[in-house]
């Protein structure tokens, strides 16, 4: 049975639908990348995801449970967790203080301080730091740990290299290899095509709300992902390349 | 030998400031938001308390503990039926909507009680002290009062500091949603330190009712002195409140040894003076943001 089920959701932005109509499921287990263009409604489909946003329509289910009017606190509890985009890390709160805040659910599992740090070599040393005045590639590291401290399901990591020096991606994503061989159930934003490809097993398209691309990552090519990321399947729109560049990321 | 005397009158009247000021800085701390009805809630505690020992015959002291309570879910109250919906509207509507709140609590109160003055009786612990010397003497109602303001201030600060719970609150009050994404019940967050704030309003109001005649309108005058209070102590942090408390006390008394009409304004002195030359607080600390 699938582990993450979404049917026909749909979530708005007061009268912008920015998620349409969106239907897909999650396997236990599976890594599914979710890539397209700025503004295309990924984070806003992982915010619903984990019930930061309440949508207007559609169902959410979580191992069969239907979590839609669940507040996200409770959503935690059951095993959902975000590492949400720009990390919103507690800035006055130490790393300690960060990661711990995360461990009031008490759920069971593997995931605890030491195995955080075990896992992010690069947060040794800095726990009794404040979490604000860290580099963006350790408040990173932090942010994955402290969804990871609650000991989720599933968990959501929404452009974990956004703004990352190449290398610091690369050391982010090699601790990440250890967690999604760990059998977790991972729904992953990435910018960046090869990468998003070489992890997931499966890849999502979005464009303008909509899912336009669901296929297996062993069996799509580069060239197939990025026509639907940029729509040029469809009716060809000359500017639409660019007008899908344009930039709205939040400070 | 005054002046020390009046130093010490100061500390004890901090005490009493410093219990007023502790449920407006935790409100601001947790909620961001200022509670306009505070010092008229902290009236609503002390007439509940007298209103209380009176009927049913007990001493303030023992009623206060029955009046905490209640006054946690009427802070329960006020944040599920007026702040959540003003806090989730933004910018002025909460401090707009605990103003008006204010106004009723106050009209309600004169409605009921007259606008007389009354005290609660504690009988000889009112004016019993101990003297030293012959100008100095230590009232042991405003030892208790500061020994309660330190216990609840330094309680509350070590809970915020160095407990699960404490950082889950400082995890709310920095961000909310993500909070929320955390697992912590951002609500219930709330609630509690909405029914902190308005117990130890109570608190203060039941021990300024035990020290001076009170009446239905002193609630702003009060509000006012609990702002100062945190202003000079420093946003944010409960032990600045509790300084903050004992500066202001002594700056009133002191000014009153000088001349009694200076009492007031030699305490408004010392707040502007604090906003001027360190607008933090004494004991704050610039926020910072990532
Ligand atoms: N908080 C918000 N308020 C209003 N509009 C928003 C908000 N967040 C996102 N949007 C809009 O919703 C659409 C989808 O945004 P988002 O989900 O962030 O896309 P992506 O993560 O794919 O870049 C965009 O048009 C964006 O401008
Ligand atoms: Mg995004």
């Amino acid at each position: 049975m699938s582990l993450l089920t979404v049917e026909n959701l749909e979530v708005r932005h007061g009268l912008l639908r920015a998620v349409r109509d969106v239907s897909f499921a999650v396997d236990e287990g599976e890594v599914v990348a979710v890539v397209g263009a700025n503004g295309a409604g990924k984070s806003t489909l992982m915010r619903a995801v984990a019930g930061a946003h309440q949508p207007a329509e559609g169902r959410i289910g979580l191992d069969g449970v239907d979590v839609t009017a669940q507040r996200a606190h409770d959503r935690v509890a059951a095993g959902i967790a975000l590492v949400p985009e720009g990390r919103r890390l507690f800035a006055d709160l130490t790393v300690e203080e960060n990661l711990l805040v995360a461990s009031r659910v008490r759920r069971p599992g593997p995931w605890d301080l030491a195995a955080v740090v075990a896992a992010f070599p690069l947060l040794d040393g800095l726990l009794k730091r404040r979490a604000g005045n860290l580099s963006g590639g350790e408040q990173q590291a932090v942010a994955i740990g402290r969804a990871l401290m609650t000991n989720p399901r599933l968990l959501l990591l929404d452009e974990v290299s956004l703004g990352l020096a190449p290398v610091m991606v690369d050391t982010l994503y090699d601790s990440l290899g250890t967690i999604l061989s760990g059998g977790t159930t991972v729904l992953l934003v990435e910018q960046d095509l090869g990468r998003a490809l070489g992890v997931a097993r499966r890849v999502l398209c979005m464009l303008e709300g909509r899912v336009v691309l669901d296929e297996p990552a062993g069996e799509v090519t580069r060239e197939q992902v990025v026509e639907a990321y940029f729509g040029l399947s469809r009716a060809a729109v000359p500017d639409r390349a660019t007008a899908a560049t344009v930039q709205e990321e939040p400070a | 030998m005054n002046w020390i005397n009046a130093i010490v009158q100061g500390v004890m009247l901090g005490g009493v400031y410093a219990l007023f000021a502790c449920g407006l800085s935790l409100m601001f701390g947790v909620m961001r938001t200022v509670n306009l009805s505070h010092g008229d809630l902290a009236v609503l505690g002390a007439f509940l308390v007298a209103v209380l020992a009176a009927a049913v015959g007990i001493s303030p002291f023992f009623a206060v503990l029955l009046v905490l309570p209640v006054m946690g879910l009427v802070g329960v109250a006020l944040q599920r039926g007026i702040l959540s919906k003003a806090l989730r509207t933004g910018g002025m509507s909460s401090m707009l909507a605990t103003f008006g709140l204010a106004i009723v609590l106050q009209n309600v109160l004169l409605e009921i009680f007259s606008a007389d003055s009354r005290s609660l009786e504690v009988g000889s612990l009112s004016t019993a002290g101990l003297q030293l010397g012959s100008s100095v003497s230590i009232p042991y109602l405003g030892v208790l009062t500061v020994v309660v303001a330190v216990a609840l201030l330094g309680g509350l600060q070590l809970l915020l500091a160095r407990t699960g719970i404490g950082r889950a609150i400082r995890a709310t009050a920095a961000d909310a949603d993500t909070a929320e994404l955390v697992g912590i019940d951002s609500r219930r967050v709330y609630a509690w330190a909405a029914a902190i704030a308005v117990a130890t309003a109570g608190l203060a109001g039941a021990f300024f009712a035990m020290r001076s005649s009170f009446s239905p309108s002193m609630g702003p005058t009060q509000l006012l002195f609990a702002f100062e209070v945190v202003v000079i102590g420093g946003l944010g942090s409960l032990w600045g409140t509790l300084v903050g408390g004992m500066v202001l006390g002594v700056a009133q008394t002191v000014g009153a040894q000088v001349d009694p009409r200076f009492s007031i304004v030699a305490g408004h002195a010392v707040f502007l003076a604090v906003l001027a030359f360190r607008p933090q607080g004494l004991l704050g600390m610039r926020r910072s943001r990532t």
